[in-house]
């Protein structure tokens, strides 16, 4: 098992909006693309984030070597019980997922 | 033929390259867009009307803009002005510019574009059937609305050339979509529609979409077929990397954005690296829809005090969760019993920081070394969370995890140990509202003969 953060070049997690949240991954290059595409589904990303896989939007961008997961915030922006005002440390759930890389 | 925008940075307040600019004003642009926010910074600046960055601080970037636009003699415009683009931050910004034409002996014409919304319209759409929820929201009420202590809707591109076309050397808008003060003037002299948004969502955030992010100053040069992206600053470079990937920045679908009279789709877009690193995008299309423009809106969410404790004791550190759930139950009941305040007007947590303060639930690790407790009380009045935190304060200090042992006694960093902070708002409009005509939610207001009022420093 690996950690994801060790299989990609960087991740990154922000709001898009006040009321979603987006996670980028930066593979690098597309042979660890491919690699993450076949080795981490949705379904673990959701159970990572505590969230229903409903709720995942997926996109597999080959050209930039991207791989993008986008959800509704668990919590709009700024109200009280948000924890992380521009949902940028929401990225290190994601990097400390453990897979096995396929 | 082609339109030239030059964008000096993301927003006004955080800086850029001087240099990079003049180069920029060189490279001969017909326009200079700026954002002067976002909802990036919360729900605080649109609760209030006020500006998150320093008075001074805009007001000397602007220095250097108004000089610019005067250096090239084209039009300035900057959006969303003062974080929120409330009615009240346009007026700000447009005072900082009158201080400004007055010390640098400039009579611009002014032009000022306003977004907030009075309910009633709002109330009135609603009754229409003209307002839509955007995912993950659910459908408006009228008590929301009634709720919100400033609601601002995004204009696009049609007002801001409304602007314009009232000859304005400065247009002062209050709150746009990021991309339409950069989309506006090409798309009226007729370049591509897909290449005019597609451009101005790459520049939005100035260098961001470079190699070297902080250098602020960027060209988007849009033409009938494409756009070219270029940075001004001389070790900054565009990639076609570099450049396709800042479609994914702040944005739920890296292929759309929606914006008022439809959307932008890059699926199709292709980027070429060209020399001087400079990338040529074309592909990119726009889809016209019916006209809506997105409504944001804040309402008052109670009151905050805060009081931070630090846990360094090894077995308090090692079973603080216990020791918050413990406390926090003591003190529930205490303030139901001894200041008699009812459940529904307050609330208590406290967030353990070393230990799961960001993720909570989602995060689990070893034992730190110490961990800060942090106490948030949330009330219907400032006075009442004060008083709670205040009663709260001999529980922080002096908690004990078992009845049976010697008081322990924790580490207030601050004397006092509670700190009041004000108003907590919170977001809750996200929705479209539909207009028959662009200008029917805005309104424009072309300032004749500027009033050299006294400078104002040192007001915020």
């Amino acid at each position: 098992m690996k950690a994801v953060a060790s299989l990609v070049d960087s991740i990154r997690s922000k709001n898009a909006g006040p009321f979603w949240l987006s996670i980028d991954l930066f593979c690098g290059t597309s042979e660890a693309y491919e690699m993450l595409v076949r080795s981490l589904s949705t379904a673990q990303v959701a159970q990572a984030l505590g969230r229903p896989s409903s709720e995942i939007r997926r996109f597999d961008m080959a050209s930039l070597n991207v791989i993008k997961f986008s959800l509704p915030r668990p919590v709009v922006q700024g109200s009280r019980l948000d924890r992380d005002l521009h949902g940028a440390q929401w990225s290190t759930v994601i990097g400390e997922l453990e897979i096995a890389p396929e | 033929m082609s339109t030239r925008v030059l964008v000096p940075s993301g927003v006004l307040g955080l800086g850029f390259d001087s240099e990079a600019l003049a180069a920029g004003v060189q490279a001969r642009p017909d326009i200079i867009c700026i954002d002067g926010g976002s909802t990036d910074s919360g729900p605080y600046y649109l609760g209030t009307g006020t500006s998150k960055y320093s008075r001074a601080v805009c007001k000397s970037e602007w220095r250097e803009l108004m000089l610019a636009r005067a250096e090239a003699g084209v039009p300035l415009v900057i959006g969303s002005s003062g974080t929120c683009g409330t009615d009240s931050m346009v007026d700000w910004m447009l005072q900082i510019t009158s201080e400004l034409a007055a010390e640098l002996n400039q009579q611009p014409v002014i032009v000022c574009l306003y977004s907030e919304q009075p309910k009633t319209r709002i109330e009135a759409a609603l009754a229409d059937g003209a307002i839509d929820p955007l995912a993950p929201t659910e459908p408006l009420d009228a008590q929301t609305v009634q709720s919100c202590t400033h609601i601002v809707a995004l204009a696009g591109c049609e007002q801001i050339n409304a602007a314009l076309a009232l000859k304005a050397d400065i247009v002062i808008a209050g709150r746009t979509t990021d991309t339409a003060i950069i989309a506006s003037l090409p798309l009226t002299r007729g370049e591509h529609p897909g290449a005019c948004w597609h451009a101005a969502k790459i520049a939005e955030c100035g260098a961001l979409c470079s190699t070297h992010p902080t250098s602020g100053v960027i060209m988007v040069d849009i033409d009938k077929e494409g756009f070219t992206v270029e940075a001004m600053a001389t070790e900054a470079q565009c990639t076609p990397h570099s450049v396709s990937a800042h479609m994914l920045y702040e944005n739920a679908d890296p292929y759309l954005l929606h914006e008022p009279g439809g959307h932008l789709d890059v699926s199709d877009s292709h980027y070429e690296a060209l020399a001087a690193g400079r990338v040529r995008v074309t592909g990119s299309s726009w889809t016209s829809a019916a006209y809506t423009v997105k409504l944001e809106g804040v309402r008052l969410g109670g009151y905050q005090t805060v009081s931070l404790v630090l846990l360094r004791e090894e077995r308090y550190v090692r079973q603080a969760r216990e020791w918050r759930d413990a406390l926090l139950a003591h003190v529930q009941a205490d303030v139901e019993n001894r200041l008699a305040i009812e459940p529904e007007n307050f609330s208590l947590e406290m967030r353990l920081i070393g230990d799961n303060a960001v993720l909570a639930e989602l995060d689990s690790g070893p034992t730190p070394r110490e961990i800060g407790a942090l106490l948030i009380v949330t009330a219907k009045q400032q006075s009442m969370a004060d008083e709670i935190a205040r009663l709260a304060n001999p529980q922080l200090l002096h908690f004990p995890l078992t009845p049976d042992e010697p008081l322990p006694t924790f580490a207030f960093p601050f004397s006092p140990a509670e700190t009041s902070r004000g108003a907590l708002y919170e977001f809750c409009l996200h929705h479209t509202m539909r207009l028959s005509e662009p200008m029917d939610a805005f309104r424009l207001e072309r300032i004749q003969a500027l009033e050299h009022s006294p400078t104002v420093d040192a007001q915020s």
